[in-house]
C-alpha cells in the first residue's frame, strides 16, 4: 500500500537489494535479515538470483513484517541500488512514497529522478576507497558499508551486528574490525547527511522467539538426518543442490564414529538422475532408508524408474525442488509446475504419493514422514517442495524432533517371522489393505523373492496370465485407496456459515493466509484448505463439496492442481475458480486477494482466471 | 502360471560344498531360452561358480537389467534375492543394493544391448566406482528379443541374419573397462566351461567390480556364417592368453608350472588365484601392455581370453567412503539419530 514520504511504516516495510552476482552482497544480506530477526521482528528474505556465477544481476528481499506474514509482499518500499545496469527498472520498481538509495560516487540526479521517491545518494565506492586498501577488500566492504547506511536510516541496533559479525566471523575476529569499521563507515555518513530513522524503520519486538530462520532445503536434510537415512543419491541441479550438500554438511558432523573415523551414510554423486533414483530404489530394495533430491528436468528423466518402483513395489523419496519450466525453463526461479508429472509419473496405470509442505517447518516434518510413508506403503513418494520453499530464507518455529519417534519400517519379515511361515509370498495381499509383506536379502532363506517390472502375480512369479496381472493390479488399486488414509491431512480452517473457499498447496499458503485476512476486512470471508498430501482423503472431497466457489490457488499456467481434484475427486469443475501466479517470483497475498475480489466484486481489477 | 518350478532332484552322492548343500541347491527356475542358447551355457557355470564357493544361497543377490541375458537371472541361484529393473539401468540398482549392505554377493548379468547402448552410462560409472559386484556380459552382437538387431559390439562387416553389413565399429566392453580403471576385467565364452568357472569364482572373491565379458552365442539370430558371434567362428577366433585357477583358502597349490608362466593373486580373504600365463609375455597387471595385446589380437581378428587385467588393491565403493564394516541398513536407529538434544544445540546456528 503505497502510503505518502511522511508515513510512519514501523516494522512493515520492504528492502530489496539489488546487486550484481559474485560481489559479496548475499553476506551482508543475511546480516541485515538477521539483524531485524534479533531485534525480535519477523522477516521474509527472497532471493532472486541469475542461473550465473558472477557478473548478472541479482536481488535480495527483506520483508520486515511485525504482523507475521509468511509471504511476498509484492511491492518495495526502500530500494538499495548498487548496480547501475539495472537502475532504471529498481528506480521503476519502488512503490510510491519510497525510497531509493544508490552509489553516489558516480552521481545520477538526471537520471534517477521520480517526484513520488526520495532518491539518496551514499558514496559507497568512495568512502570505502578511502579506508580499504585491495580491489577485492573494497568491493567487499562496500557491500557490508550499505548495510552499514541501512543500519543508520532504518534504525538497526549496530550492538545486535557487531554481535553477528562476531558469531560469523568466531575463527577470523581481524574481520570483525574490518566488518564493523565498513559498517561505521556507511551509518555515520547516513546520520550524518540525512534524517534518520527513516518513518520505515525497525523497532525491536518480542516476536521472533522460539523462532529460527532456516530455508526449506536445509531443513528437509535435517529431518533426513534424523529419519535415520543413510543412503543419498543424487545429480547436481538448482534449486535441490543446497538439499544435499545441508544432509552431507549435517552429516559429517553428527554421524561419523569418533573411534573409528567410519561414517554412518553414503553420499553418492550419480551420473545422471535415472542413475540417482536407481541407487534410492536398489538402497531402498535392500532396507535402507535412501532419498534423492531434484527439481523438474530430473524428474521426468526419473520417470520409467518411479513406475518400476511402483509396480515392483519398493520404497523411494524423491524430493523434487520445483523451478520454472517447461524444460530447463529458468533454474533460479519458482514454480509449482510439477504437481501433474509428479502425480502420475511413469507410463502405465501409475500413481504416486506425493507431499507437498508449505514451509520449511514442514520440509523438516514430511522427510521423516515421507520415508515412513515410503516403507509403510512399499512405494515412491515425492515431496514437492519448491525454489521458494527450498532456498529463502523463513522464519520458523524451532525445530523440534519427538524422542519416542521410531521408523515405521512398514512390513518387513525378520528372520524370526520368516522361520515361522510356511512360504513367503511377496506381492499377497495378507491384510486387506493393499499392502503385501516384504522381505530383505541375506535375512532368512525363505525370505527370497524376485522382484521385477515385468508382469508378476501375488506370489512373485513372473506371469503373462491376464488373470493374475489383473489381480496385482487390482490391488495396488486399494493400496492407493490406503494411501489416501495415511498422507499428511489437509489443515482446514473452515466456517459453517460460509460457502467461499480457496485451496492451494506449498508454497502459496502465506499469500493465502494474508489474503484471507485482507479480504475479510472488505467484508469477504472464505473458508481455506491447504492440500499437503496426494491421493486426496476424504476431508478433500467433504470440503470440496460444502463450497459453492472454491478458488484454486496455485503457481503454474496450466491449474495442474485444479485438473488433479477434477480428476480424483467427484467435484463439478465449474465451481472450482483458478488463481494462477507462474512468472517466477513467489505469489504475494494481494495477487491472491485480487483474484478472489474480481469475482467476488467484479468492479476490482481481474487477475488471471481459468474456468 | 506360466513360469514352471524346477523339480529338485537329489541324490545321496552328489557332491556337496562346505554347507553341505549340492550343486541342485544353486538352480534356478528352468529356462525359456531358445534351445542351445550359450546364456544357458553361462547360467551352469554360474551355478557351478556359486556352488563351489559355498555361498549362502539367501546372501546371493542377483541383478539384471532387460533382455534375454538379463532373464537368466531367474535361471540360477533360486535361493537368493532377484532384481529385475529395467533396461541398461542394473548398474544404478547394484549400486544401491550395495551401498545399503556391503556383506551379500552381488551377480549381475547383463547383455551387450543392456551394457553397451542403452547401459553404457551406468556401466562407465560402476567401474568408476568400482562397485563390489560380478558383472556378466553375455555378449551375442544381437538383439535377441527384439529379433535380430545388430548390438553395439557386433563387428565391422559382420552380418545380420537376413543378409544385412553392419558398417559401425564395436564397442568393446574389455578395452573400455581397462582404460576407465576397472579392477577385473576377464573374457571368456559359453562354450569353455572349464575357463569359464574358476574366473566366476575369482570375481565372487574379487573386492571391486568385476567384469566378465562372456562370448555367447545367438543360436536363433547370430549363428550364421558372416556372424563373428557364432560357435563356428568363436572357437576359431579365440585365444586364451592367461588361463585362472581359483584356489580356495587354505588349500595348497597343487599343480607346479614351469618358472615365469605363473603369477598367484592373494585375494582379500586369503583365497587365491593362480594365472597360469598361456603367453608368458603377457603381464594382466599392466594395464598399458595388456591393451596393447588385446589390440593387436583384435587386429587379426582374435579375441584374447583370460583374466586379461587385474588390479586387486584398487578401493572399492565403501573403502572409498569410509562405510562402517557392517552393512548400513543393519545400523541402529539409535546410531543413525542425532536426538533432540543435538537439534536444540544445532538451532544455535539458525537464530
Amino acid at each position: 500500500m503505497p502510503g505518502s514520504k511522511a508515513q510512519e511504516r514501523v516494522n512493515d516495510f520492504v528492502i530489496k537489494i539489488a546487486s550484481v552476482n559474485g560481489t559479496g552482497s548475499a553476506s551482508a544480506n543475511g546480516l541485515l535479515m538477521k539483524a531485524i530477526f534479533r531485534s525480535g521482528v519477523p522477516v521474509v528474505g527472497k532471493n532472486y538470483f541469475p542461473s550465473n556465477i558472477q557478473g548478472l544481476p541479482t536481488w535480495y528481499e527483506i520483508r520486515v513484517t511485525g504482523d507475521g506474514h509468511r509471504a511476498r509482499a509484492g511491492q518495495v518500499d526502500i530500494m538499495i541500488a548498487l548496480n547501475a545496469e539495472t537502475y532504471a527498472r529498481d528506480l521503476a520498481e519502488v512503490a510510491s512514497g519510497g525510497y531509493f538509495i544508490y552509489d553516489s560516487t558516480w552521481p545520477r540526479p538526471a537520471l534517477l529522478r521520480r517526484e513520488d521517491l526520495t532518491v539518496i545518494g551514499v558514496p559507497l565506492a568512495q568512502l570505502c576507497n578511502d579506508s580499504f586498501k585491495g580491489v577485492r577488500t573494497r568491493i567487499l566492504m562496500k557491500n557490508i558499508c550499505y548495510a552499514g547506511v541501512l543500519a543508520g536510516l532504518c534504525n538497526l541496533d549496530l550492538d545486535l551486528i557487531r554481535t553477528l559479525l562476531a558469531e560469523t566471523y568466531a575463527k577470523k575476529p581481524q574481520l570483525v574490525d574490518a566488518n564493523m569499521k565498513a559498517i561505521a563507515l556507511g551509518y555515520d555518513y547516513a546520520r550524518a547527511h540525512f534524517s534518520c530513522p527513516l518513518p520505515l524503520r525497525v523497532e525491536k519486538m518480542d516476536a521472533t522467539r522460539g523462532h529460527i530462520i532456516i530455508d526449506g532445503n536445509t531443513a528437509a536434510a535435517l529431518g533426513c538426518v534424523y529419519a535415520g537415512a543413510t543412503v543419498g543419491a543424487w545429480y547436481p541441479i538448482t534449486p535441490s543442490t543446497s538439499l544435499m550438500d545441508a544432509y552431507k554438511g549435517f552429516c559429517d558432523k553428527l554421524r561419523v564414529d569418533a573411534d573409528s573415523g567410519r561414517k554412518n551414510y553414503i553420499m553418492i554423486q550419480a551420473e545422471d538422475e535415472l542413475a540417482a533414483v536407481g541407487m534410492v530404489i536398489g538402497a531402498s530394495w535392500n532396507g535402507a532408508r535412501a532419498f534423492t533430491a531434484t527439481s523438474g528436468p530430473g524428474l521426468s528423466l526419473m520417470q520409467e524408474f518411479l513406475g518400476l518402483a511402483y509396480y515392483a513395489e519398493v520404497p523411494a523419496v524423491v524430493f523434487d525442488i520445483q523451478r520454472v519450466g517447461p524444460s530447463t525453463g529458468m533454474p533460479t526461479r519458482t514454480q509449482q509446475g510439477d504437481i501433474r508429472s509428479a502425480a502420475y509419473a511413469s507410463h502405465g496405470d501409475t500413481r504416486q504419493v506425493c507431499l507437498y509442505p508449505a514451509n520449511p517447518e514442514e520440509c523438516f516434518e514430511f522427510a521423516a514422514k515421507a520415508f515412513d510413508l515410503a516403507e509403510r506403503l512399499q512405494a515412491p513418494v515425492l515431496v514437492l517442495s519448491d525454489l521458494d520453499i527450498g532456498m529463502n530464507d523463513w522464519v520458523c518455529p524451532e525445530l523440534k524432533w519427538d524422542e519416542t519417534y521410531r521408523p515405521d519400517r512398514g512390513k518387513v519379515l525378520d528372520a524370526e517371522q520368516l522361520g515361522k511361515i510356511d512360504r513367503f509370498w511377496r506381492y499377497y495381499d495378507h491384510d486387506n489393505d493393499g499392502i503385501p509383506q516384504r522381505t530383505l536379502p541375506g535375512v532368512h532363506p525363505k525370505g527370497a523373492y524376485f522382484a521385477r517390472g515385468s508382469g508378476h502375480n501375488q506370489y512373485g512369479g513372473y506371469t503373462e496370465d491376464s488373470k493374475e496381472y489383473q489381480i496385482v493390479v487390482d490391488r495396488l488399486r486399494k493400496k492407493w485407496l490406503t494411501a489416501a488414509r495415511l498422507v499428511p491431512k489437509p489443515i482446514i480452517e473452515q466456517d459453517q456459515r460460509c460457502d467461499i473457499a480457496i485451496i492451494s498447496l506449498g508454497s502459496g499458503d502465506g499469500a493465502v493466509r494474508e489474503a484471507r485476512a485482507r479480504l475479510a476486512a472488505q467484508g469477504i470471508h472464505t473458508n481455506y484448505l491447504r492440500v499437503r498430501g496426494f491421493p486426496f482423503g476424504d476431508e478433500v472431497e467433504q470440503f470440496l463439496q460444502a463450497h459453492r466457489i472454491i478458488f484454486v490457488v496455485e503457481q503454474n499456467r496450466d491449474a495442474q492442481l485444479r485438473s488433479l481434484l477434477i480428476l480424483e475427486t467427484g467435484v463439478d469443475k465449474s465451481r472450482l475458480r483458478s488463481i494462477l501466479h507462474y512468472n517466477g517470483m513467489p505469489i504475494s497475498a494481494g495477487y491472491v486477494a485480487d483474484g478472489v475480489a474480481a469475482v467476488i466484486t467484479p468492479q476490482r481489477p481481474a487477475a488471471q482466471l481459468v474456468g | 502360471m506360466t513360469f514352471m518350478a524346477k523339480p529338485k532332484v537329489t541324490h545321496p552322492e552328489m557332491p556337496r560344498n562346505a554347507l553341505g548343500m549340492t550343486r541342485r541347491d544353486y538352480e534356478g527356475a528352468n529356462s525359456t531360452l531358445c534351445a542351445g542358447c550359450g546364456h544357458d551355457s553361462i547360467t551352469a557355470a554360474i551355478v557351478e561358480a556359486c556352488w563351489a564357493s559355498a555361498l549362502e544361497p539367501h546372501n546371493v543377490v542377483k541383478l539384471s537389467g532387460i533382455g534375454c541375458s538379463s532373464k537368466t537371472t531367474a535361471y540360477f541361484v533360486s535361493g537368493g534375492h532377484g532384481f529385475n529393473s529395467v533396461h541398461g539401468r542394473m548398474p544404478s540398482i547394484a549400486t544401491g543394493a550395495n551401498a545399503a549392505n556391503r556383506n551379500l554377493t552381488y551377480i549381475g548379468v547383463s547383455g551387450d544391448g543392456d551394457t553397451l547402448s542403452i547401459g553404457l552410462g551406468q556401466f562407465c560409472h560402476a567401474i568408476r566406482r568400482n562397485l563390489n559386484m560380478v558383472y556378466v556380459i553375455e555378449n551375442n552382437g544381437v538383439y535377441g528379443l527384439t529379433k535380430g538387431q545388430f548390438s553395439a559390439s557386433a563387428d565391422l562387416g559382420s552380418t545380420a541374419k537376413k543378409g544385412e553389413v553392419n558398417n559401425q565399429p564395436p564397442i568393446d566392453p574389455v578395452q573400455l573397462a581397462i582404460t576407465l580403471g576397472a579392477s577385473f576385467v576377464a573374457r571368456s565364452f559359453s562354450g569353455d566351461k572349464a575357463q569359464l568357472v574358476p574366473l566366476l569364482q575369482a570375481a565372487i572373491h574379487h573386492q571391486g567390480f568385476g567384469l566378465l565379458d562372456v562370448i555367447s552365442p545367438c543360436v536363433t539370430f547370430n549363428d550364421h556364417e558372416g556372424s563373428t558371434r557364432s560357435y563356428a567362428y568363436t572357437r576359431e577366433h579365440y585365444e586364451e592368453v592367461v588361463h585362472t585357477d581359483f584356489v580356495p583358502l587354505a588349500s595348497e597349490i597343487a599343480v607346479e608350472y614351469a618358472a615365469g608362466t605363473s603369477q598367484s593373486v592373494t585375494m582379500h580373504d586369503g583365497s587365491r588365484i593362480l594365472l597360469r600365463k598361456v603367453d608368458a609375455q603377457y603381464d594382466p597387471s599392466d594395464r598399458a601392455s595388456a591393451l596393447q595385446a588385446i589390440q593387436q589380437h583384435l587386429q587379426r581378428n582374435e579375441h584374447l581370453t583370460g583374466l586379461l587385467y587385474i588390479g586387486s588393491d584398487q578401493p572399492e565403493l565403501h573403502a572409498l567412503n569410509s562405510t562402517p564394516d557392517l552393512a548400513l541398513n543393519q545400523l541402529p536407529y539409535a546410531k543413525l539419530n542425532p536426538g533432540p538434544q543435538a537439534l536444540a544445540k544445532l538451532m544455535a546456528r539458525f537464530r
